[in-house]
């Protein structure tokens, strides 16, 4: 396995997952495949390909400054778990901190 | 600036957002202050399914900045996934930029008093803001008290530049001087309102000190949410001040991110982050890279106007201005105005004293027809007083303001104040009166000063000389 039990609970976490122990084995087993998948591409040489970051080959894709119609708030909030006004309401911030 | 022998190091990241009419990844419609969820769409309420479309007005604004701060324009920028679950941020991951920002290694120069300061700029990159929330309930709006939280999508989306520089500041007035006139490039490029009262312009500030001599930086800490100029002075000072006192107690100063509270002035400890920030950054895949062709990086170079740090500059050399009068008078249209001031013969001290007195005010604004009408007046009418022009100079602003009609009328009010005391000082010296009408003409600079004097150098001596020729005359 090319990834550790560690590496697995900490990508869980920042990916807000709980897992059972039998997931975090399974899991692990399976990033690992996919990471040695993966890591083939080093056995080459490669010094002078610049990165892919896109797979099509296209550049400069952009729209103009127009505005164009929002949604009435009524349908941004219809699948709002929960509403006050106008306004999603969510858990308080401190209870979903950042990573 | 060295206190005790410690020098304060200090880099700071700017956000700016862009004056565009439509969000960065969709077109909604930008504006400030619209009820809440009112600007929105699938894209910027991260539905499934959905695909962003950069907007080229941002693309080409951050450019634009790009040229203003001597940056390099990449010939090849991406954008990336930044990831973070925060309920301002719908689809879990902010779209920015990483390793190849719009914009990298500029340099900012910020006239001083000892010749310009250099801040190295390190890059200016695109990527959009966050939504807003507002925590209700709990103990004053605090976010550790909050009961729940409400979420505004109007601001998601809005595009973003954050500018890093190099820790090349060494004062809280470098900090400050920088980040006023880099405010003041932004304006004038028209690309951002850039308010700190609004949130339109954020600045963080990471602080470190040093031993006078010491060139290794030691452990920095980081301030936010600083709303204004002075306070992200004061903050920087409180800091360094932690520090050194921290280093001279034998202590150690640790990684630490604070909020600088203006009402107390003092740092409260910003969230503790239980492990380091882990990002994930992965290039966005729903986006094409960037390429700005040679042709719209060379108009947006021929779109970036003079900038005011020339005309800041230029006022401190060239007219003895200090930095903060040259800051001010330095912006346009009051740079012009200035200059036509001097050119009607203006001393520069009364120049920069109408300027400053009538326009610091935040809601006057200048009405320039009326001024540059008052300062043709003043051109060809030397004996105007120069309190006259000042107080004309404010009263421009006002609705109806004419300068020939203004100056008339207070030319009618200087001689109905001025001749009672012309007749007083004529009763006070009689002796002098009969001397003058017996032929001692010269005596009339004798009378000239006692008026002056008495009306305190408001009236204008060539008023005062006719009416006193007139009234010795009888
Ligand atoms: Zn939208």
């Amino acid at each position: 396995m090319a990834i550790s039990r560690d590496d697995v609970l900490h990508v869980a976490k920042l990916a807000r997952l709980a897992l059972t122990e039998d997931e975090v084995a399974r899991l692990g087993e399976q990033l690992g495949a996919i990471l040695e998948a993966v890591g083939k591409v080093s056995e080459l040489e490669l010094d002078d390909v610049p990165p892919t970051s896109h797979p099509l080959d296209l550049v400069n894709v952009w729209g103009e400054d127009e505005p164009r119609p929002s949604l009435p708030a009524d349908d941004a909030l219809a699948n709002a778990p929960e509403r006050d006004g106008d306004f999603f309401r969510v858990p308080p911030a401190a209870a979903v901190e950042t990573p | 600036m060295t206190t005790n022998g410690w020098e304060p190091v200090v880099g700071l990241e700017i956000h700016v957002h862009l004056k565009t009419r439509t969000k960065m990844f969709c077109r909604c419609e930008l504006a400030y202050g619209a009820p809440e969820n009112s600007r929105t769409c699938p894209v910027c309420l991260a539905h499934p399914g959905t695909l962003p479309v950069p907007n080229r007005a941002a693309i080409e604004a951050t450019i634009k900045l790009g040229l203003a701060l001597g940056c390099r324009i990449a010939p090849r920028a991406l954008f990336h996934r930044k990831h973070y679950f925060y309920p301002d941020l719908p689809k879990g991951y902010q779209i920015s930029q990483y390793d190849v920002p719009l914009c990298s290694d500029g340099r900012f120069a910020v006239p001083a008093p000892g010749g310009d300061r250099e801040i190295e700029i390190v890059r200016a990159h695109l990527e959009e803001d966050a939504a807003k929330t507002v925590h209700v309930g709990g103990e004053s709006g605090r976010i550790g008290g909050a009961a729940h939280s409400n979420v505004d999508f109007n601001r998601g989306g809005t595009p973003l530049v954050e500018i890093v520089t190099r820790p090349d500041l060494h004062s809280p007035e470098d900090a400050r001087a920088f980040l006023q006139l880099l405010r003041q490039t932004i304006v004038e490029l028209g690309i951002s309102d850039a308010e700190m009262e609004k949130g339109t312009l954020r600045a963080d500030a990471n602080i470190s000190v040093r031993r006078a001599g010491e060139r290794a930086l030691r452990t920095r800490t980081e301030l936010k949410n600083m709303n204004s100029f002075s306070f992200i002075a004061r903050g920087i000072e409180a800091e360094v001040a932690r520090q050194v006192a921290v280093w001279e107690s034998g202590g150690e100063v640790t990684q630490q991110t604070f909020d600088y509270d203006a009402a107390t002035g003092k740092l409260r400890p910003h969230r503790t982050k239980e492990e380091a920030e882990d990002y994930r950054y992965l290039p966005e895949p729903d986006l094409v890279p960037v390429e700005p062709p040679a042709e719209l990086v060379e108009r947006l170079r021929a779109e970036v106007p003079e900038l005011p740090s020339s005309r800041v500059r230029l006022l401190m050399d060239a007219h003895g201005r200090s930095y903060e009068s040259a800051l001010f008078i330095g912006r346009l249209p009051f740079a012009d105005l200035f200059r036509e001031m001097i050119k009607a013969g203006w001393h520069a001290d009364d120049a920069e004293h109408a300027l400053m007195n009538t326009f610091s005010a935040i809601d006057v604004r200048p009405e320039l027809e009326n001024l540059a009408e008052l300062y043709r007046v003043y051109a060809v009418r030397h004996e105007l007083p120069r309190p006259v022009v000042i107080e004309a100079t404010s009263a421009s602003s006002r609705a109806g303001f004419s300068a020939e009609p203004y100056l008339a009328q207070r030319a009618v009010a200087d001689l109905s104040e001025l001749d009672p005391v012309i007749d007083r000082i004529l009763a006070a010296n009689e002796p002098q009166v009969a001397q003058y009408r017996a032929g001692k003409e010269g005596l009339l600079g004798f009378f000239v000063g006692q008026v002056m004097r008495e009306t305190q150098g408001k009236a204008s001596p060539q008023v005062v000389n006719e009416r006193l020729r007139e009234k010795l005359k009888s």
